[in-house]
């Protein structure tokens, strides 16, 4: 399905599993044009990519089954991609988890579930630094990871008791928590919108 | 401060279960098999409801220990059910850290008057309904995620269309209707007044809405998914056919290319016989699952 915004971008929602209504819902929100990605040929029309939250075993199987693996890595090299927490994972370059295969996107090493299950989920205030200027914002970790090696080429934008949970390489962004949740539209602003007029302007 | 336990983290799970499949397993070896084809999560039992129906007797919460080795066997949520009204069964979960209850008619009810107060526990809950009505009874007590109820144990998905459409219609009723006609809406359908209005006005239930209870094959999944459910729970659909793991993969499938035929197709072929099934007038009505619970 594909939603039509007024800005020029057309950007693809990972939809084999997980949240991926709430992040079509944020990119309403910026007027920007969605559609659900379940194909690897349907990535050719998109100008970014959004890995959303779900199972990162789930999304493992299902990329494999459906051959999204390299097409994945191929769209990395020419267009932004925002992974929050399963999304992030799946980005990252390794898990402490074989059953998950990641696509070694960002430089960093991640662990699942790291803040324990369900019942230790929650709901904090979070500095973000994007643009020069820090905003506050809800942040909302679901039996979310830890990032717990990143590399040189990896820029730490947001840290939550000194662990980094929001990461820049590139043109990629990727999150530990869920942005979509609690109507945070700044990430998805910042990659799809900010740095595509950044690029046309120049 | 960190907030733990909100009402928004509780469906902030159910939000991250959507377009997955969740399966009923008895132990740490189904629930391997489930996550190995792509389970989102699973829910553990004692007997499966097709085994229930048959063997009879009282069915209860699951042994601890089989909940500790299908917790240290798979890193995919782990829900587990609790007797209808058993709030004693349902802190035991909670601090076996279960990430999800399932309030549940398959098992023998506790309490037939009322049902377990949800806003108490950190840990979220599912609960069952064949209408509106029953589904907002249940937010009302804190559910996080409802699922139709179908007719567990029956490989027939009759009933969980019946409680699926029914949903639906209701809700499309309530989004034609002037504000002065919301408040006799609530009472006629025994709900809360401010979750009817909160239904009218988004045409949709204030948490994810998931179908149960009879869904055997891909096409079911799809079905299902179609007329409005974001996940599907399998029962006894996948441990009671011939053939559990390319079942259960194919289910996957299923719901994630609900939409698409063709692929339908693809997933379909191949399979060994679905569970074998009861038409509904096999089962008398004093032994219906969906009856328990209001």
């Amino acid at each position: 399905m594909v939603r039509k915004g007024r800005c020029p971008v057309m950007i693809g929602v990972l939809a084999l599993q997980g949240d991926y209504e709430k992040h079509i819902q944020i990119l309403d929100m910026l007027k920007i044009s969605s559609i659900e990605i379940r194909y690897p040929k349907e990535l050719e029309k998109v100008d970014g990519l959004v890995i959303p939250g779900g199972e990162s075993t789930t999304m493992t199987d299902l990329m494999g089954r459906a051959g999204f693996y390299e097409p994945l890595r191929l769209l990395a090299g020419n267009k932004p991609i925002l992974g929050t927490c399963a999304g992030l994972i799946m980005m990252a370059k390794s898990v402490c988890d074989s059953r998950v295969k990641p696509l070694g996107i960002l430089d960093v090493e991640v662990d699942r579930n790291a803040y324990g299950r369900q019942v230790h989920s929650f709901t904090d205030q979070l500095p973000v630094s994007l643009n020069g200027k820090t905003d506050f914002i809800s942040a909302t970790f679901i039996r979310a990871p830890k990032i717990t090696k990143v590399e040189s080429s990896v820029k730490i934008l947001s840290e939550y008791d000194s662990q980094p949970v929001v990461v820049r390489q590139g043109r990629h962004l990727g999150l530990a928590f869920h942005p979509e949740l609690d109507g945070v539209t700044l990430f998805h602003e910042f990659i799809f919108k900010k740095q595509f007029e950044k690029t046309h302007a120049a | 401060m960190a907030d733990k336990g909100s009402f928004e983290v509780k469906v902030g799970l159910a939000e991250m279960l959507k377009g997955g499949v969740i399966m009923d397993v008895m132990n740490a070896n189904q629930a391997k098999i489930a996550e190995d084809s792509g389970a989102v999560a699973v829910m553990a039992l004692e007997r499966i409801p097709a085994l229930i129906r048959e063997e009879g007797g009282i069915a209860r919460a699951s042994d601890p220990q089989i909940i500790k080795d299908i917790q240290a066997t798979v890193s995919i949520p782990v829900m587990a059910k609790v007797r209808i009204g058993h709030f004693a069964e349902a802190q035991i979960l909670e601090a076996l850290e279960v990430d999800f209850i399932d309030e549940s008619e398959v098992l023998t009810p506790a309490d037939e008057h009322n049902h377990i107060w949800k806003h108490d526990f950190k840990v979220p809950f599912v609960c069952g309904c064949r209408n509106l009505g029953e589904a907002l009874r249940r937010i009302g007590e804190g559910a996080a995620m409802i699922r139709t109820k179908g007719e567990a144990g029956s490989g027939n998905i009759v009933e969980a269309v019946r409680h699926m459409r029914q949903v639906q219609s209701e809700m499309k009723k309530l989004t034609v209707m002037d504000q002065d006609e919301l408040m006799a809406a609530a009472k006629d359908m025994g709900a809360p007044f401010t979750l009817v209005q909160q239904v009218a006005k988004l045409g949709k239930l204030p948490v994810p809405n998931f179908a149960a209870g009879g869904i055997a094959t891909p096409a079911d999944a799809s079905l299902m998914m179609q007329l409005g459910a974001k996940t599907v729970f399998v029962g006894s659909g996948i441990f009671m056919s011939e053939d559990p793991a390319p079942r259960a993969k194919a289910i996957v499938d299923a719901v994630t290319y609900y939409k698409d035929p063709a692929k339908l197709v693809e997933v379909s072929t191949g399979l060994q016989s679905a569970m074998k099934g009861l038409d509904m007038a096999e089962i008398p009505e004093g032994e219906r699952l969906q009856e328990r619970g209001w």
